[in-house]
C-alpha cells in the first residue's frame, strides 16, 4: 500500500514536472506582457519535433560526425533545442505580437493572435511533415532502480531535478537579477518603464527567449519519455499547462511551479483510484472548485483596481 | 408596411429554400452547406453577446452546444424511434413534428443551466481567469459526455436520422431546412431584442467599464447570468440543430478547436456587431467548402507546372492553416474585423426603410 502510494507520489512528480516547466513558460510572459501566450503549447510541441530532427541529424552512422557517441549527442542536443526552439519563440514575438503591441491595440486582439499562431505551428507541421508519428531515438540508456518495492528509472529522476532545477534558475533570473528587475518593472508600469532608460523590447524577446527555451527543454525530456511524437501533442498539454499556472496564481513563478506539480498530482491520483476516462474531469472539476474559492490562484496577489 | 416587410422576406425566402430543396434544384451537398451555414450563424451571433458586447473572453462554447446537441438528440430518439437502449418509440412519428421544437427548446434550456458553470464563477473572476473557466467548462463537458455509456461514451449516439425521417415520412417536406431556418431567424431576433433591451445595455455598460456600471446602478451580476444563459442556450440550439442535420454525434466534435472556429467567426466579423457575426459565419462556411475543392485544384496545377513532386499532395490540412494565418493578417491590419462595432445599417442607412424596430 504504502510503496504503492510513494510510486504514484513519484509518477506524479515526473508527470508535474513537464506541466511545471510549461506553466513557468506561460508565466513568465504573462508575468512581463499581461498576454497569454496560447502560443506555448504548440512552441512546446515544435520543441519536441526539433529534438526529434536535431538528435537524428546528429545520431548515428549517417550523422553530422558518424558514430557520435549517444552521450555526446545528448549534450550537444540540449542547449540546440533550447536554442532553436527559443528563436522560435522569439520569431513569433517579432512577426506577430510586436507589431499589434506598437498599435496598442486591446489586450484581446494579442491574445486571439497567439491562439491562431497556435493553430498554425500545429497545423503547418501535421502538413509539412505528414500525419505519420515519429519515434523519438533512445538518447539515454535507461536503468530501472528497485528501492523497497518502488521502481524508478535514472529519467524520471532527471525530469525531476531539471524541472526543479529550472524553476530555481528562472526564480534567480526573476528575482535576483537587474534584468529580472527590468522584466518585474514593465509588468508593474508600461508606461513609466521606458522613462528609466530600459530597454523594454529587448527585456520582452529575453523573456520569450527563457520561456521557449524552457518549453524546448520540456519538449525534449517529454519525447525522451513518451518517445512518440504527433503534431496535436502540444494542445492538450499546452491548455492543462495554462490552467494549472492559473491556478498557482498567473504571473507568480512560484505558483506556476506548484500548480504544475498539483495539476500532476491530481491527474496521477485520479487514474489510481478511478478508471482512467475520469482523470480530465475529476481534475478540471477540483481546479474550477480552486479557482471559485480564490479566484487569484494560490499564490497570487489581486491586482488593485483603481475607479 | 415597413413593420411586415423583413417578416415577408423572410417568409418568400423560406418558400423559395423548401421549393428549391423538394424540387432537387439544391442537391443534399448544397442543402447541408446551407444548413451548416445557419447552424454557424447561430454559434457566431450567441458567442457574441459574450464574446463582443460583454467583452469577456470565452472559450468554451462548444461545451454548451455539446449539451444541446446530446439532450436533444437523446430526447427525440427515446420519443420517436426505436433504438437498442431506449427501447420502442414512445410517441406515434406523426407527433414528431410538432413536439421537435419542443425537444430543441429543452436541449437548450438544458445548456443554459449547464452555462451558469460559467456565469456564477464570472460574478467574481473576469478576464484571464473567466477564459480558464471556460476552457475548463469545456473540457468537463466533453469528459462527462466521455463518461456515460448509455449515451454511448467516446464512441457518440446515433439515431436521430430516423426521427428526421420520420418527420419527412409524415409530411414530405425538407424538414432540417425548414428547422434550421427557423432556429437562424429566432436566434437573430431574439438576440437583437436582447442587445436592444435594457438588459442588453447594461450588458454593454460592463464591456465599456464594469465598475462604473455598477455605480450607475447596473445590477452586474443579473446582467452577467442573463447574457451567459441566453448565450449558452442558444449555443444548445445549434447543437440541438447539429445533431439532427448530421444523425450522428461524438464528443470528439465539441473540442477546443470547435470553440476556436466559433471565435474566429466572431472576431473576423467585429466583436458586438451582430450582423458582422452573420456575414462573417456565412462567409467561414462558404471559404471552408470552397477550400475543399480549391485544394485538390491547387495540386493539380502545381503538379502540371513542376513546382511540386509528384509524390506531394496539397492536404486539406492547410485549410487550418490558411484560416487562422487569415485571422493573424486581419488582426495586424484590421483589427475590429469586417463590421468593426458597426451593424448594417449603420453602414447603409437605407436598409432602416425596410424594417420597424422598437429600439
Amino acid at each position: 500500500m504504502l510503496e504503492g502510494f510513494i510510486q504514484n507520489i513519484l509518477n506524479a512528480l515526473q508527470w508535474g514536472s513537464f506541466y511545471s516547466l510549461i506553466a513557468l513558460g506561460y508565466c513568465l510572459v504573462y508575468g512581463v506582457l499581461l498576454l497569454i501566450n496560447f502560443a506555448h503549447g504548440d512552441i512546446f510541441m515544435v520543441g519536441a519535433y526539433i529534438a526529434f530532427f536535431v538528435s537524428m541529424s546528429l545520431l548515428g552512422e549517417f550523422g553530422v560526425i558518424p558514430g557520435m557517441p549517444t552521450w555526446l549527442v545528448l549534450t550537444l542536443s540540449v542547449p540546440l533545442v533550447m536554442i532553436l526552439t527559443a528563436m522560435v519563440g522569439v520569431t513569433l514575438e517579432r512577426v506577430a505580437y510586436r507589431p499589434l503591441r506598437r498599435k496598442g491595440v486591446n489586450r484581446l486582439y494579442v491574445v486571439i493572435t497567439a491562439l491562431m499562431c497556435g493553430l498554425i505551428l500545429e497545423n503547418g507541421n501535421l502538413a509539412i511533415l505528414g500525419a505519420s508519428r515519429k519515434s523519438f531515438p533512445t538518447l539515454f540508456e535507461q536503468t530501472v532502480y528497485n528501492i523497497g518495492g518502488v521502481s524508478f528509472t535514472n529519467l524520471k529522476v532527471a525530469v525531476i531535478l531539471v524541472a526543479v532545477l529550472s524553476f530555481v534558475f528562472l526564480r534567480f533570473v526573476v528575482v535576483k537579477t537587474k534584468i529580472g528587475m527590468a522584466m518585474r518593472a514593465i509588468s508593474y508600469d508600461k508606461f513609466a518603464v521606458p522613462l528609466m532608460g530600459i530597454p523594454v523590447d529587448s527585456i520582452i524577446v529575453f523573456t520569450f527567449v527563457l520561456g521557449s527555451g524552457f518549453a524546448g527543454l520540456a519538449g525534449l525530456l517529454f519525447a525522451m519519455t513518451y518517445p512518440v511524437l504527433d503534431p496535436y501533442m502540444g494542445a492538450l498539454i499546452g491548455w492543462k499547462a495554462f490552467i494549472a499556472a492559473v491556478v498557482g496564481g498567473i504571473g507568480s513563478i512560484r505558483g506556476a511551479f506548484a500548480g504544475g506539480f498539483l495539476l500532476g498530482f491530481v491527474e496521477i491520483m485520479v487514474v489510481a483510484f478511478f478508471p482512467s476516462t475520469l482523470r480530465d474531469l475529476i481534475a478540471f472539476a477540483i481546479l474550477l472548485v480552486i479557482l471559485t474559492l480564490k479566484p487569484t490562484g494560490l499564490f497570487g496577489v489581486a491586482r488593485r483596481t483603481k475607479i | 408596411m415597413k413593420r411586415v416587410t423583413t417578416p415577408i422576406l423572410l417568409l418568400i425566402l423560406l418558400v423559395i429554400l423548401v421549393a428549391l430543396c423538394s424540387t432537387k434544384v439544391l442537391n443534399i451537398y448544397w442543402q447541408s452547406v446551407l444548413m451548416f451555414m445557419g447552424i454557424n450563424v447561430i454559434l457566431a451571433t450567441s458567442l457574441n453577446i459574450v464574446n463582443g458586447n460583454m467583452g469577456e473572453f470565452s472559450c468554451g462554447h462548444a461545451g454548451f452546444m455539446a449539451v444541446g446537441a446530446y439532450v436533444s438528440s437523446v430526447l427525440s430518439v427515446l420519443f420517436f424511434a426505436k433504438d437498442k437502449v431506449f427501447g420502442d418509440a414512445l410517441f406515434p412519428p406523426e407527433l414528431a413534428i410538432p413536439f421537435f421544437p419542443v425537444i430543441l427548446v429543452i436541449g437548450a434550456l438544458a445548456a443554459a443551466v449547464v452555462g451558469l458553470l460559467v456565469a456564477i464563477p464570472s460574478f467574481k473572476t473576469r478576464g484571464d481567469y473567466l477564459a480558464i473557466i471556460t476552457i475548463a467548462a469545456n473540457y468537463i463537458v466533453k469528459s462527462t459526455i466521455e463518461n456515460i455509456d448509455a449515451i454511448g461514451g467516446a464512441r457518440g449516439f446515433m439515431g436521430m436520422g430516423k426521427v428526421t425521417a420520420a418527420m419527412r415520412g409524415t409530411i414530405g417536406l425538407p424538414w432540417m431546412v425548414i428547422w434550421v431556418f427557423l432556429g437562424t431567424v429566432f436566434s437573430v431576433w431574439l438576440i437583437r431584442r436582447f442587445i436592444f433591451s435594457t438588459l442588453g445595455n447594461g450588458v454593454n455598460a460592463i464591456c465599456q467599464d464594469e465598475i462604473a456600471a455598477e455605480i450607475m446602478s447596473v445590477n452586474t451580476d443579473r446582467m452577467k447570468l442573463t447574457a451567459f444563459m441566453v448565450s449558452c442556450g442558444l449555443a444548445g440550439l445549434a447543437g440541438g440543430l447539429f445533431a439532427h442535420v448530421l444523425g450522428y454525434v461524438n464528443p470528439g466534435s465539441f473540442t477546443i478547436l470547435k470553440s476556436t472556429e466559433i471565435m474566429v467567426m466572431v472576431y473576423l466579423g467585429g466583436m458586438g456587431s451582430l450582423s458582422g457575426s452573420v456575414l462573417a459565419a456565412i462567409l467561414i462556411t462558404l471559404l471552408m467548402e470552397g477550400l475543399r475543392f480549391f485544394f485538390p485544384f491547387l495540386t493539380d496545377v502545381l503538379h502540371w507546372t513542376h513546382v511540386l513532386p509528384a509524390s506531394y499532395e496539397v492536404s486539406q490540412v492547410w485549410k487550418w492553416v490558411l484560416i487562422p494565418l487569415c485571422l493573424v493578417l486581419l488582426m495586424q491590419f484590421r483589427p475590429e474585423g469586417i463590421m468593426g462595432n458597426r451593424e448594417l445599417a449603420d453602414i447603409f442607412p437605407g436598409l432602416r426603410k425596410y424594417y420597424k424596430f422598437k429600439g
